[in-house]
């Protein structure tokens, strides 16, 4: 028997997506970047509609200017761990930076994004804790959560009542109960009500972990996430979040006013084991933490535009999340019609996310877009306009 | 109260019936993956409505080691009684 047996039902679903020539919707090769807002796919310019790159900062003259100074003064790796082969004093200015920029005391860094949710997760809630964690939560969160070894219980998707509830359930038993929301999630873009979980988290006496990858540069009035806009940073114990959506780079981050937060790095295994971020990348990154700060426009111009795209797909009669967010998603009833909406709008120059179940919320298929602060407006409506196209062909829409 | 596997595995046979994607002639014996076709997600979803009526939070890690009906009963009993 092969190894491989086991994932016959995977083949099988991967076959019934590109049987009739369509595309691997998960080996999509961007050649290259025109600008942040334009590729070139199967030889053809194409509009990005699926990066997750916010700002447009991942082609910041600032940030690559930055990057290359420091390649030539301190070389292209670092070569291992911090724990076992020593931190650079740029990951403590990163640090430093991450931490100011929070206004909180102290910060680690990560790798990656994911490493974050897991390395901070895993090590926060120990066997004897309570991981309380929303439904419809990252990938990242879920592995965090088994390499614990907590006990994991989930709540209904934004529901703090529901979270209350499940609390109340364990009014008694020992071991920290750690609550774990998203500021956005990542699907379907809608934004968690981070007061009403601050509320759960102040009467029963829980901690509070946000992941907002998704809402750091997007949201808040100096771009700092959800917590910020709803005026209750005090009330999140554990801010996670990621360099590689509106900072353009690569890499994640906790930042705490907890003083314990520096024992974590020696108890993380995923920061523990793993080689740490690379001069570049982290001076690339502090670029376009500056070009945040100083540029709150590109803020507003992102949420305009994310705006624009959201009334705009419910115009032309396709259904979307209820808000508008950097992340608007089209929810369609069954796989293959995504299948094939999908590959028309490549065809007709629109990079999308497909996003099929399990791992989308209520089994049904997406077609994810994000928006950036670097579209334009009639870039924003040529796409909207090739997704009416298409709705059409396929009979959906109006 | 105190439901037992009996009860608490009829309680689960009659929620899932209500999906019509289901099969009609599932049994405590069944298996949850194999029989009803659930994915990780469904299963997780599903124990969430079993949750809410029987007032009782199942761990994720308890979940690994469930694999038919009477199983998530038997599980869920042993919650109730403080295990």
């Amino acid at each position: 028997m092969s190894i491989f047996s086991k994932y016959e039902p995977l083949a099988r679903s991967l076959a019934a997506v590109t049987d009739g020539g369509g595309r691997n919707p998960f080996a999509v090769v961007i050649d290259r970047p025109i600008s942040s807002t334009v590729g070139v796919i199967e030889g053809r310019e194409t509009l990005l509609f699926g990066t997750n790159n916010y700002l447009g900062l991942s082609q910041s003259e600032a940030a690559i200017e930055a990057a290359i100074d420091t390649l030539r003064t301190h070389g292209v790796g670092t070569t291992g761990s911090r724990i076992a082969n020593g931190t650079q004093g740029l990951h403590r200015q990163l640090e430093e930076r991450i931490a100011a920029f929070f206004r909180r005391r102290h910060c680690m860094v990560f790798s990656t994004g994911y490493q974050a949710n897991l390395g901070m997760i895993s090590a926060l809630a120990g066997k004897d804790d309570y991981l309380l964690l929303d439904a419809d939560s990252h990938a990242s969160i879920y592995d965090g959560s088994r390499l614990s070894q907590a006990q994991v219980i989930r709540f209904r998707h934004n529901d703090a009542d529901d979270l209350h509830k499940r609390l109340r359930r364990l009014d008694g038993t020992p071991g920290a109960k750690l609550i774990v929301v998203e500021g956005i999630y990542s699907m379907m873009g809608d934004v968690v009500p981070m007061a009403e979980f601050a509320a759960v988290k102040r009467e029963t006496g829980a901690w509070l972990l946000a992941d907002e990858a998704h809402s750091v540069g997007v949201m808040g009035e100096h771009g700092r996430g959800v917590a910020e806009s709803c005026g209750v940073e005090k009330d999140v114990d554990f801010v996670v979040g990621t360099f590689s959506k509106s900072l353009g780079t690569v890499g994640g981050y906790c930042v705490s006013d907890e003083d314990g937060l520096d024992l974590i790095r020696l108890c993380s295994r995923p920061y523990m084991f793993t080689a740490s971020l690379p001069p570049d990348v982290i001076a690339a990154t502090m670029a376009a933490l500056s070009e945040l700060e100083q540029r709150p426009e590109l803020r507003h111009r992102l949420m305009d535009n994310a705006r624009r795209l959201h009334a705009g797909l419910n115009a032309i009669g396709l259904r979307t999340g209820p808000q508008a967010s950097p992340v608007v998603s089209v929810v369609l009833d069954e796989i293959d019609q995504a299948v094939r909406f999908w590959n028309r709008l490549l065809d007709l120059g629109v990079y999308v996310n497909l996003s099929l179940p399990p791992a989308t919320p209520d089994q049904r298929p997406l077609l994810r877009t994000s928006v950036m602060a670097t579209h334009d407006a009639a870039q924003i409506d040529q796409a909207i306009e090739i997704f009416a196209i298409v709705a059409r062909e396929l009979g959906l829409g109006h | 109260m105190s439901e037992t596997v009996a009860d608490v595995s009829a309680l689960i046979i009659q929620t899932l019936l209500a999906n019509p994607k289901v099969p009609r002639d599932i049994s405590g014996g069944s298996k949850i993956v194999e029989d009803l076709a659930f994915d990780s997600l469904a299963v997780m979803n599903f124990v969430m409505e079993i949750e809410d009526s029987l007032d009782v939070s199942v761990p994720l890690d308890r979940l690994a080691d469930i694999r038919t009906i009477d199983d998530l009963a038997n599980c869920i009993v042993s919650l109730k009684q403080g295990g």
